[in-house]
């Protein structure tokens, strides 16, 4: 007999199970628990179906890898009824979406350099007359290729489209034009990556996916983590305002976010050799400038949620979309409007266009005015938002 | 006018609900520039959100104030300028040493000098040796000198302090309560919060709070004499057995044990007195008359606001 069973008990020793049991028990106890902590957690709880959900719609009707519809220009010296004829072909195989008419290469460039064609129609001045002659006048037809992927199933139509385009034009005397071959050629121009290789198109993107989850991730945590470790009383109690806290709590990442940005890029030359076309000037600043709107992004999910775990996810939550609907895996104008309209929504999708452009390209600030513009007031809303939820006190 | 005013703290009928339950109830305290003003009550009284309320970390729902001459509800800021707030829990950053939390704290005040403000507190503290050392590494009393350390580096003219001594041991309470009169002579006005009886005969002046209600305000002279405890101190064998069967005699308000004796009071002089008389004719214990002391009159608080609930 121990000690212990000698001496008189004031709690009886309830009876315990065997060591099996026991060990059952404990884990048991663990999932019990677990399973309780999950269930309070009530965004958690919620994120736990909407996660799937939202990720299933995104990529089920989202995704289309052969987008028809692309924005195009036409840059055209020759309004007879054979060009017409030729650009309502192109237009009927419902790949080209004709916006814009250029005023001439300078403008085409122009729609190009500023993302707002993919395509430019060039049909030189006196192509009908030289079709007549029978001298196979060439129709140029320049795509945007730094996503190759969004511009090969567009390129492959309208190879097969002008074969019959003037089927109906090329009748009476010209019926001898209409016979073998079509009586022009069509040339493709794929600028920018003629190789169409689809590291050109990935490796830029990268660097916007990289640093949309890493800056995300560094504020999102800020201020919840003051909350769970307890510091965040005592720092409401000093003369310190919430602007002051998010800038001084945002600012050292932006130096973590350009160390990162210069990495990405000198890997990017190096192993991938992917150049930079464009001013290094140019894709420093507006690189800077997508840093900080997603830097603001993340804090002001640190200003909304209530653990560490609520951001995490929130982070999450926010990345998803920006890798699916931003044109950064597949290609923006394959999408549904409602997708594309969400994806203008998201700092990934213009700084996307930013990052191809420059590196690809060679496009400047004027070029792309608008979407630098989209990332400055993605971010002045953020932030306003986050200081505005920004509780002083404990209320 | 503000921070010299000869008031530090006026508050008045202090009220704040968390969600339906009224967790300070019309609170109403004066303090004195230069006291130190004890606050004391059960865990989960309202000592902690009255303390918010007065330093503007949380709006009251409905009564007024004044802190250091400041609105409560207006002029946080300017509060949040001159008053030093130690939160109950530890609330420097463990990941920063010593001396960045101080330089940390100089600047978010706006010192000139944050460097040489950090330093002189770090030798005010006798922490130069440790200036390095990580602030979660500290041990509960170093801790707590540290925050306390923080806390006054700004030179604030009103501290609050929220029971800054639990868990510490009792030569470092002594020490932070010797600082704390020092600190007074010099002009600082100190509200602490406290369950400890020798610090709260340390203070100028006491209220006591339980179940958000201010039950006793005043000195320790005062706070006794309103009480008006008749009081018993029984000695001898058994005194445990005593105590439950003193508990349920009418006339006694209030059993506590003290080390090795048995406190016993009543409000009621006469009732009490009988109860004595009969227990020491039974010779079992000893019973002698006492004056209450500060505790038997908080024990006798608790029990009533106990009786309450």
């Amino acid at each position: 007999m121990s000690t212990q069973e000698g001496l008189p008990r004031v709690v009886p020793r309830p009876a315990r199970r065997g060591a099996l049991a026991q060990s059952w028990q404990r884990f048991v106890a663990m999932f019990v628990k677990e399973f309780i902590q999950l269930r309070r957690d009530r965004p958690t709880f919620a994120m736990i179906v909407g996660i799937p959900i939202i990720q299933l719609m995104l990529f089920g009707y989202a995704i289309n890898t052969d987008p028809k519809h692309l924005p195009t220009a036409v840059l055209t010296g020759d309004d007879s009824p054979i060009a017409r004829a030729l650009i309502g072909a192109l237009r009927a195989t419902d790949y080209f979406n004709i916006k814009y008419v250029a005023r001439g290469e300078a403008d085409a460039d122009k729609l190009i350099l500023s993302n707002k064609v993919q395509f430019v129609i060039q049909i030189p001045p006196d192509f009908s007359r030289q079709l007549i002659r029978g001298e196979k006048p060439g129709l140029l037809l320049i795509a945007d290729a730094t996503d190759p992927t969004a511009t090969s199933g567009a390129v492959a139509a309208a190879l097969g489209a002008a074969n019959q385009a003037l089927d109906r034009e090329l009748t009476g005397p010209l019926a001898s034009l209409a016979q073998n071959a079509p009586p022009y050629e069509i040339r493709v121009h794929r600028r920018y990556n003629p190789a169409g290789e689809t590291r050109r198109n990935i490796v830029p993107g990268l660097i916007g996916t990289i640093l949309t989850m890493t800056m995300l991730m560094y504020t999102a945590m800020s201020v919840t983590r003051e909350i769970e470790r307890g510091t965040m009383e005592a720092l409401l109690a000093m003369p310190v305002r919430p602007v002051e806290i998010m800038l001084g709590k945002i600012a050292p990442y932006v130096v973590v976010g350009a160390v990162q940005m210069s990495t990405i890029l000198i890997v990017a030359s190096l192993l991938f050799q992917v150049p930079v076309v464009g001013s290094l000037f140019t894709l420093s600043v507006l690189t800077l400038l997508f840093i900080v709107a997603n830097l603001s992004v993340g804090y002001t999910f640190s200003t909304v949620a209530v653990n560490q775990l609520q951001a995490m996810q929130m982070t999450f939550f926010f990345f998803l979309p920006s890798m699916l609907l931003s044109g950064f895996l597949f290609p923006f104008h394959g999408m549904p409007m409602w997708a594309q309209y969400t994806g203008e929504a998201l700092p990934l999708t213009h700084y996307l266009r930013i990052v191809r452009s420059v590196m690809l390209k060679g496009s400047n600030f004027g070029d792309l005015a608008v979407d630098a513009g989209a990332l400055a007031a993605f971010t002045l809303v953020a932030m306003s938002v986050a200081v505005m939820r920004f509780r002083q006190t404990l209320d | 006018m503000s921070v010299d005013s000869d008031i530090a703290i006026d508050v008045r009928g202090l009220t704040k609900f968390f969600g339906a339950k009224k967790v300070v109830d019309n609170f109403t305290l004066q303090v004195a520039r230069g006291h130190i003003q004890g606050f004391l009550g059960p865990n989960g009284s309202g000592k902690t959100t009255t303390i918010r309320m007065i330093c503007g970390l949380l709006t009251p729902d409905s009564g007024e104030g004044r802190c250091l001459g400041y609105d409560i509800r207006r002029q946080q800021e300017e509060i949040k300028r001159y008053v030093g707030y130690m939160t109950q829990g530890f609330s420097l950053y463990r990941d920063l040493t010593i001396r960045e939390n101080l330089e940390f704290v100089a600047r978010v005040y706006g010192l000139e000098a944050p460097e040489d403000a950090a330093q002189a507190a770090l030798e005010r503290l006798g922490l130069v040796a440790r200036a390095d050392q990580l602030a979660g590494e500290l041990s509960g009393g170093w801790k707590q000198r540290l925050a306390l350390g923080a806390c006054i580096l700004p030179g604030p003219s009103l501290l609050l302090l929220d029971e800054p001594t639990a868990g510490v041991d009792p030569k470092a309470r002594r020490d932070f309560w010797d600082e704390i009169h020092h600190l007074a002579t010099q002009g600082l006005t100190v509200l602490v919060s406290t369950h400890y009886m020798d610090e709260a005969e340390r203070c100028h002046q006491i209220a006591y709070i339980a179940n958000g209600r201010l039950l006793a305000s005043g000195t320790i002279p005062e706070i006794i004499a309103s009480a008006n405890l008749s009081t018993w101190v029984v000695t001898g064998e058994g005194l445990d057995p005593l105590s439950s069967q003193l508990k349920r005699q009418p006339g006694v308000d209030m059993v506590a044990r003290f080390g090795s004796a048995l406190h016993v009071g009543g409000r009621d002089e006469a009732a009490m007195e009988r109860v004595a008389e009969r227990y020491s004719a039974e010779g079992l214990h000893h019973w002698r008359r006492d004056e209450p002391s500060l505790e038997d009159v908080f024990i006798d608080l608790m029990t009533r606001a106990g009786a309450d609930q």
